[in-house]
């Protein structure tokens, strides 16, 4: 097979390259790398944390005064799934953009002239993002009591295989935007154009019933509220609510007056992570 | 030896592109059946209406130090980019460990090792785990990649600072490290991209002690391109490049051959009468503004001869070898120092005993 004979054979001819367990060998590694430099990264968990935290108190404090309660229900408790959603979100985000660091530092040449597939880095990265982003939302969970948010060990489940969804889809939403990127100084443009309206407008942080017409279909055409209203239904589902209040803060999106059951919604986030997927391999393909 | 150095310099000026047999080269033992590891014919690549690189040919033998030797915008980056599958080229050919760049570029990625211009580590990783990383990339088999690791680390002299951050190492450390990472998967060719850019003389003399070690001990051939003059001293070939040809390449001691003899000049009290005294016993020398220029073969040796042959008394005696410097300005008539404002640190001298 090879027409050239080595001084030192067998250990790079033996290199596995394109099988398979070779591949789960790199998605593996690949997401070990984001896992240690997550733990590495203290204030990364802290800001992660503090910034939700910070919404938590502004609004569900701030507001629940001027919103008042509704049978019982604060807004404070409706607004809760919104912050742990943005938290997954933000987290997943952040991590995907650090290709951006990747590609200023060098390392994402490291890994692009690797003889693997980029579909294994993306995989990787995004498991990796995926994994940061649901332990940071998880984190979240510690502050449901202070809030009035009763937790079951059903709940948690289910909060945590939707927040994985959910990261899912960002990471490979952010990698990407982080494809498209080259510089370092676009991150925060992107951070503050695009991830703030997402969130803002997802309905994390405003129930999305009674909207003006333009608002409403922004937020209807928004994929993130398809993320937030199944994170906030089976977390509302847990809870002791009157019937007042749930006619306050309906959870299901309604398009043109269909409720879409929570099915559809995370088949809905499922195809946006797997578009994003297929850009994100083709934005990295380009590269170099 | 030293007289066919000469002549094969003097067949070799002027004639623009050069190849010559290198009998030192030859010399060195070629394994049976051994294709050369860096076949190139033609290779060219333009952006656009810009010609980065307008065709060259050469070939590397396994286990050659080959150094591409030229001023900054010559060309050296992107043929190195394109015999690493980085680039395309946009004609020619090249193969890389007997596999085609083109058709076959994720063979020659395997059977490659890069280290390139610009640092490509995670620093927020120890140098273990960019390590571990790199091996699992290049398919290390899972039960080597421990043995290799602690290996390649011994190699660059880092097995102490392997559980460190790389974002606490120096400059120098790094660069040894990614040597050590190109290294990791047994390559047959290591690619080597400016790899002493920005690095001290100290830590370049230690680099490339790392380097020839590695091709001592584990054979590998290597590929590099620099602008450093001295630092092309340590290849075995220097092909120099200018404005994307090849203009000239040898081994050095042919290439600094090919552009004149060894010179002994002698300042005298009586320069008219050393002169005839030097003719008459059979040197070839003339009147410069020094005082009195006798080519030789051999600087070193001639200059005992020459002082009593002059007859007068001697004042001053300056010998001088021709320098890759003077190659340089020879091939391209301009010195390659003018191309960046920096000064050619005199780093072969200092280090010239270290070699073998």
């Amino acid at each position: 097979m090879t027409a050239v004979s080595t001084r030192t054979p067998a250990v790079a001819a033996a290199g596995t390259g394109t099988s398979v367990p070779g591949e789960l060998r790199v998605v593996a590694m690949v997401w070990e790398r984001e896992l240690i430099r997550y733990t590495r990264t203290r204030t990364r968990i802290v800001s992660g944390f503090a910034q939700p935290v910070l919404f938590l108190l502004v609004l569900g404090y701030g507001m629940s005064g001027l919103v008042g309660t509704t049978g019982g229900f604060t807004f404070r408790q409706f607004v809760y799934p919104g912050v742990v959603a943005m938290s997954v979100v933000m987290t997943a985000m952040f991590s995907a953009m650090s290709i951006v660091w990747d590609r200023e530092f060098g390392f994402l040449r490291e890994m692009l002239v690797a003889p693997v597939s980029r579909a294994s880095l993306v995989l990787g990265k995004t498991a990796g993002g995926a994994t940061v982003a649901a332990a940071q939302g998880t984190i979240m969970l510690v502050l449901a009591p202070l809030v009035g948010i009763r937790l079951t060990p059903l709940l948690v489940v289910e909060v945590i295989g939707i927040e994985l969804l959910m990261a899912v889809a960002m990471t490979t939403f952010g990698v990407f935007v982080a494809s498209r990127i080259q510089r370092m100084e676009s991150f925060q443009v992107v951070m503050q154009m695009l991830l703030m309206p997402m969130l803002f407008l997802s309905g994390a942080l405003f129930p999305l019933n009674g909207l003006p017409a333009w608002l409403a279909v922004v937020t209807r055409l928004n994929p993130l509220t398809y993320a937030v209203a199944p994170l906030r239904q089976v977390v509302f589902s847990a809870q002791d609510m009157s019937a007042a209040a749930r006619a306050r803060f309906p959870t299901n999106v309604t398009i043109l007056g269909h409720t879409l059951p929570i099915w559809w919604e995370l088949a809905v986030v499922a195809v946006f992570a797997l578009v994003f997927f297929v850009l994100a391999h083709r934005g990295l393909s380009r590269t170099e | 030896m030293d007289a066919d150095r000469v002549r094969a310099g003097t067949a070799v000026r002027g004639q623009g592109p050069v190849v010559s047999a290198d009998a030192d080269f030859a010399q060195r033992p070629v394994r049976d059946g051994a294709g050369p590891a860096v076949d190139v014919h033609g290779l060219a690549k333009r952006y656009g209406e810009v010609v980065a690189v307008a065709g060259v040919d050469f070939s590397v033998a396994q286990g050659e130090v080959f150094a591409l030797l030229g001023p900054n915008g010559a060309g050296k980056s992107t043929t190195i980019k394109m015999l690493c599958t980085l680039a395309r080229p946009t004609s020619g050919r090249a193969t890389v460990a007997g596999y085609d760049v083109l058709s076959a570029a994720r063979e020659v990625r395997r059977r490659i090792g890069l280290v390139f211009q610009e640092q490509t580590l995670d620093d927020q990783l120890t140098a273990e785990e960019n390590l571990r990383f790199h091996a699992v990339l290049y398919g290390v088999p899972h039960d080597r990649v421990e043995p290799r690791i602690a290996r390649v680390l011994d190699l660059v002299a880092l097995s102490d600072r392997r559980r460190h951050l790389v974002s606490t190492y120096s400059g120098g450390m790094a660069r040894r490290l990614e040597i050590a990472r190109g290294m990791l998967h047994t390559p047959r060719i290591l690619f080597l991209d400016e790899p002493t850019l920005g690095l001290d003389p100290q830590t370049r003399a230690l680099m490339w002690d790392d380097v020839l070690r590695l091709r001592e001990e584990e054979g590998v051939t290597i590929f590099l391109t620099t602008h450093y003059m001295d630092e092309a001293e340590y290849a075995d070939r220097i092909a120099i490049i200018d404005h994307g040809s090849i203009i000239a390449l040898g081994t050095p001691s042919a290439l600094k051959a090919s552009v004149g003899a060894d010179t002994v000049t002698l300042g005298t009290d009586d320069d008219e009468a050393a002169l005839a005294s030097l003719k008459r016993v059979g040197y070839t020398a003339v009147h410069t503004e020094g005082g009195i220029t006798v080519f030789v073969d051999d600087e070193e040796s001639a200059v005992g001869p020459i002082v009593s042959a002059a007859e007068v008394p001697v004042r001053t005696v300056r010998a001088r070898r021709p320098t890759l410097d003077d190659v340089f300005l020879h091939f391209t008539g301009r010195e390659i120092r003018e191309q960046h404002g920096e000064a050619v640190p005199m780093f072969a001298r200092a280090h010239g005993a270290r070699r073998r």
